[in-house]
């Protein structure tokens, strides 16, 4: 970690102040990753930009359409533990509660759970090549140990994974990122916030150099009664999805009215597939029907040495989780398999 | 007569308090005026030479006060000898800043030594080293090829060589009834002990120094250190008071030791080197082995054909070695037996004791070898082992001095519930989740090796003894102060242990579950001597009721001597050192195991452990809902620090089954999960239901204490009998650990 300097922003507008000035400085919130990444030289910064003492974006408010909007610095304890979220949205609920653990939820915060880096252990390695560190170096987890990596819209370039749990309920939310920067304001879809690798897989979202996560808007629709996270991983608690699916119903005289599925631990990006959403509408929530539309979700995964098995264990985790889904009452802590 | 002994009484930690509360001071927390820091820097090549370290944007910075590497170090030993420590393999000893070339990745390579730490390891960052590479070799699979028979030396008084060939294995393998043959993969695994290595160097003038250390063994630092850097024992003074656990990575002196000294020595300051988590992947570990065993029984179950090849990693530089394939026919007494043991110097890092080295990567395979067998002949694995119990050791032949493992399947199974299992296999289910019941033996040599302790009755008439040893988070303290107490049947607040200081009377490093029975002895000895310096004292007072008193005739007992055959008789130990001029009485003693004794006596301590799992059918996921162990370790000073032992060894094998692992990428030749954020052990959720009962055993043999360590009985059979439970749930037989839950779908 080299020496930095360090501001604090008393305000948005500040912020991306500071931050226009150096383009070497970077925002700080909770740094439940940032300061590991300074630590290993992974990341570095001429300046730390210290923007918890901005007054604003630190609550959970509803809007006059109905939706929820998340602070940005909000943490995510608080967050997962707010009765309009356990109400209204126990899906997003559920997948914080999988995540870090509570020590690392209570300092880390929603703004910055959108961006936090991948656990890809070539990543983490500064002696090794890594695309998405150094562009232009090459993917050592292409041919290493890629047990953890992904399987789905992968390049050439990078498999690494996206860890975020909270980022997967949000994708099946279809919640809206709020964004500032020096060019004002501006909203991204969620599904359009983060990136596939591509050529460019440094680039993890599309956050433009300088702007900063305000806000997170949940629509009106929580899916309350039918849904369901499920995290599949090496131990109970404290460990990244190997796979991760949440899942939300909504019923209408035993069919399906409508259904959103996204998936975590399987790629760049929290993983939906609208084609297989549509498939399920109108029809029998039932394992067959979940079974179909897993495959179409998995269409076109390719496995590495280490990971292959992830395909299979992605499918059988879509139908598990769906059926949980009929029944959330049958969840676990730590979203685990439950029935 | 002692109202209570101390000894078997389930007393809590002495010092929790002040582990629990913060105030227990580790090797990084002394912290004394113009302390400075030092940072490690290491190489991220495998092999080859350093070129050139550029230091000088490093030295620049302000606050930044020297940079050490191979060039300017300062001259130290020349002999490798010197750098030899008490649990040195055969071979020649790593020694840090030596010069240029690159033996494993790593390596240190420089020491930042700055104002700050910060300041120190951002210098490190920035420091330019040149390499030139060459190729290298760390895969054990791709290279067992290359197995060679390991070099024999002193370690291998404490870690025997396999016995001989025995009978004819090929001929009657081949005419077994049953037979089982697999191969039993393991990988590398590092300690991970919560505190991190750390070590305070105080430099007092003269030559002088004072070290705060995290180490196993006091002295061992100390003649480590006098050695390389040319200073009188006298001069060097370890401290070891907490240590953080261990588990074998404290056996040798580590690298921050040999830099913190260094500095100190050189800038005549005090230096204080911590090596962070990742840097704990750089020294020593748990090396990968790859077994393979071929077991054939007769028609009654009767294992008549014992094969047990291990191929073990070591480095270039030393042969390190564990007791591996010996146990199989220890355990199972059959007439013709193949063992071999060979290793595969590779470019790491020298191998390091792990808790329970060698004897869990045999009880994998050698349990669940045993297993598959027993299930081949639908024999129950429990009544598959009494078929063929070992009354004796035929590998060495001779008795066991004590082993009541039949008492541990009997009452493990029965705590257990073993009777409930239906033997075939995928039968038993809760809900949508497969359960299975699998259970295996544990065993552990029971060492004991030379130690000192003093005895002193202070003035106060309380009784203070002392030993070099560390706790290493085992209840050490609390265990010698038991011991101590009954010498002279005092309370516990009446005794004081002294320990973890190498000015204080030796004691070899803690490890290998020895310490109870090495140190205990020594206290016991120096307290026995005590009180025959007391009683002669006693006897020297004007109207000693004890003029014609001897050992047999008097108690030790509510501080003071009396009379057995009048226990209202009795003088103070107040009294007695009153009349003796008011001076302490003090005795030291040396405490030698009969070496020619407990040769006749093969000596472990054994276990059982049953556990049940619960796997969820389509995807695969694996609790360990249950687990028994059933431990016979002789004599228990401490039910309740005993059970925390047993406790830790059980969560331990949880994780060697199903979590723990250390993932090498050998196109790098080095370690890539370095954290314990990826580097997994188990969670709270992830243990449930534990039980732990110790089975009563006598042995007049193994010490005077009758106590045979309980260190890392708890964990070796735990993984096999995971394995095994896991075969039983699912029918899939998986003989590489960790156990990953996709590997059942």
């Amino acid at each position: 970690m080299n020496n930095f300097a360090y501001e604090q922003a008393e305000n948005i507008g500040k912020a991306v102040e500071f931050s226009s000035n150096n383009s070497a400085s970077k925002y700080i919130a909770g740094g439940t990753n940032l300061i590991d990444l300074l630590k290993y030289n992974i990341a570095t910064a001429e300046m730390l930009v210290d923007i918890n003492h901005i007054p604003e974006h630190k609550a959970i408010e509803e809007k006059s359409d109905g939706s929820l909007r998340l602070g940005a610095f909000v943490t995510n304890a608080d967050t997962a533990y707010h009765p309009q979220i356990e109400a209204r949205y126990p899906l997003l609920s559920k997948a914080i509660l999988a995540g870090a653990s509570a020590q690392i939820r209570n300092m880390a915060t929603n703004g910055g759970n959108l961006l936090q880096r991948t656990r890809c252990y070539f990543f983490y390695d500064p002696a090794t090549p890594c695309n998405k560190r150094e562009p232009g170096t090459g993917c050592s987890a292409i041919g290493g140990y890629n047990r953890i990596m992904a399987i789905l819209g992968t390049s050439e370039n990078c498999i690494a994974v996206f860890p975020s749990d909270m980022c997967v309920a949000l994708a099946a939310l279809e919640a809206v990122v709020n964004i500032s920067g020096t060019e004002g304001d501006r909203s991204l879809e969620f599904a359009d916030f983060h990136r596939l690798p591509g050529d460019t897989p440094h680039l993890d979202n599309n956050l433009k150099e300088g702007e900063i996560i305000t806000s997170i808007d949940l629509p009106e629709k929580g899916f309350d009664k039918n849904y369901s996270y499920l995290k599949l991983r090496d131990r109970s608690s404290y460990a990244f999805a190997l796979v991760s699916v949440a899942t939300g119903l909504e019923l209408e005289n035993n069919l399906i009215k409508e259904v959103r599925i996204a998936l975590g631990g399987l790629a760049h990006k929290p993983w939906r597939v609208k084609e297989a959403e549509d498939f399920l509408k109108d029809k029998e929530p039932s394992m067959e029907n979940f079974a179909s539309a897993a495959e179409m979700i998995l269409r076109g995964a390719i496995g590495f040495e280490h990971n292959s098995f992830k395909i299979e264990l992605a499918k059988r985790a879509i139908v598990r989780n769906c059926m949980m889904a009929l029944n959330p009452e049958s969840q676990q802590p730590g979203a685990q398999p439950s029935l | 007569m002692i109202d209570q002994p101390q000894i078997g009484q389930p007393i809590s930690r002495l010092e929790g308090r002040a582990k629990v509360t913060g105030t227990a001071k580790y090797a990084g927390e002394y912290n004394v005026d113009g302390l400075l820091y030092g940072y490690v820097v290491n190489s991220t090549i495998t092999k080859g030479k350093i070129t050139q370290i550029d230091t000088s944007a490093a030295k620049e910075i302000e606050g930044v006060i020297e940079v050490f590497t191979h060039e300017n170090r300062p001259s130290l030993a020349w002999f490798d000898m010197q750098y030899s420590d008490m649990d040195a393999p055969p071979g020649s000893p790593f020694r840090p800043l030596q010069n240029a070339e690159i033996k494993y990745n790593g390596q240190p390579i420089a020491l930042v030594v700055a104002e700050t730490f910060e300041l120190a390891r951002y210098a490190a960052s920035i420091l330019k080293v040149s390499y030139e590479e060459e190729s290298f070799a760390t895969d054990l699979y791709q290279n067992q090829d290359k197995g060679r028979d390991p070099k024999v030396g002193m370690a291998t008084f404490l870690k025997p060589l396999p016995p001989k060939p025995k009978g004819d294995f090929e001929k009657e393998y081949a005419a077994s009834v049953a037979q089982v043959s697999a191969e039993y993969v393991h990988g590398t695994e590092h300690h991970n002990p919560m505190e991190l290595f750390a070590t305070t160097t105080i430099y007092e003038g003269d030559g002088k120094v004072t070290i705060y250390d995290k180490t196993q063994g006091t002295v061992n630092c100390q003649l480590y250190v006098g050695n390389i850097f040319g200073l009188h024992f006298k001069n060097v003074r370890v401290i070891s008071p907490y240590v953080g656990g261990a588990f074998g990575s404290g056996l040798r002196p580590q690298y921050q030791l040999f830099m913190s000294v260094m500095a100190a020595l050189e800038l005549k300051r005090a230096v204080r080197v911590t090596l962070d988590r990742h840097q704990m992947y750089t020294f020593g570990h748990r090396p990968p082995t790859v077994q393979q065993l071929n077991f054939g029984a007769d028609e009654n179950g009767v294992v008549n054909a014992i094969k047990h090849t291990a191929i073990a990693e070591t480095s270039q530089h030393e042969d390190y070695t564990e007791v591996v394939v010996n146990w199989s026919n220890i355990l199972y007494p059959a007439k013709n037996t193949k063992l071999e043991y060979q290793l595969v110097p590779l470019d790491v890092y020298s191998p390091l004791d792990m808790r329970a080295p060698g004897g869990s990567t045999a009880s994998h395979a050698i349990e669940s070898t045993m297993d598959a067998l027993a299930f081949k002949l639908s024999i129950d694995p429990v009544q598959f082992r009494l078929i063929n119990y070992a009354d004796m050791d035929v590998a060495e032949n001779r008795p066991f001095s004590s082993k009541e493992l039949k008492q541990c399947y009997i009452q493990g199974a029965e705590r257990f519930g073993w009777s409930k299992r239906n033997p075939e296999l995928r039968s038993m289910r809760r809900g949508n989740k497969l359960i299975g019941y699998g259970m295996a033996t544990g065993f552990w040599e029971s060492m004991t090796i030379p130690a000192r302790a003093e005895a002193v009755l202070t003035k106060e008439g309380k009784l203070r003894v002392s030993s070099a040893v560390t706790d290493i988070g085992t209840g050490t303290l609390t265990v010698m102060t038991q011991i101590a107490a009954d010498e002279l049947g005092l309370p516990l607040e009446d005794v004081q242990f002294n320990y973890g200081d190498s000015k204080m009377p030796f004691a070899p490093i803690q490890g290998g579950s020895f310490t109870v029975s090495t140190v205990g002895s020594a206290i016991k000895s120096a307290g026995k001597a005590l009180r025959k310096k007391i009683l002669k004292k006693a006897r020297e007072m004007d109207n000693s009721p004890f003029k014609n008193a001897d050992d047999n005739d008097i108690s030790f007992e509510r501080g003071g001597i009396s009379l057995n055959s009048n226990p209202a008789v009795m003088v103070f130990f107040k009294e007695i050192i009153a009349a003796s001029g008011n001076k302490e009485i003090k005795t030291t003693n040396m405490s030698v195991p009969n070496v020619f004794k407990l040769k006749k006596y093969t000596r472990a301590a054994h276990s059982a452990a049953f556990v049940e799992v619960e796997i969820d059918e389509e995807l695969g996921t694996i609790q360990v809902t249950r687990a028994v162990t059933a431990v016979a370790a002789g004599n228990i000073i401490n039910p309740k620090t005993a059970r925390s032992q047993i406790l830790g060894g059980m969560v331990w094998g949880i994780s060697k089954a199903l979590y723990e692992e250390t993932i090498s990428d050998h196109r790098f030749g080095k370690y890539m999960n370095q954290n314990l954020a990826e580097y997994h052990i188990p969670v709270h959720a992830d243990i449930h239901e534990l039980d732990v009962i110790f089975v009563e055993e006598k042995d007049e043999i193994v010490n005077e204490l009758g106590s045979k360590g309980v260190g890392e009985i708890g964990l070796v059979a735990m993984a096999p009998a995971i394995a095994n439970a896991i075969f039983h749930a699912t029918g899939k037989r998986i003989n590489h650990l960790p156990i990953h839950f996709d590997e059942l779908i």
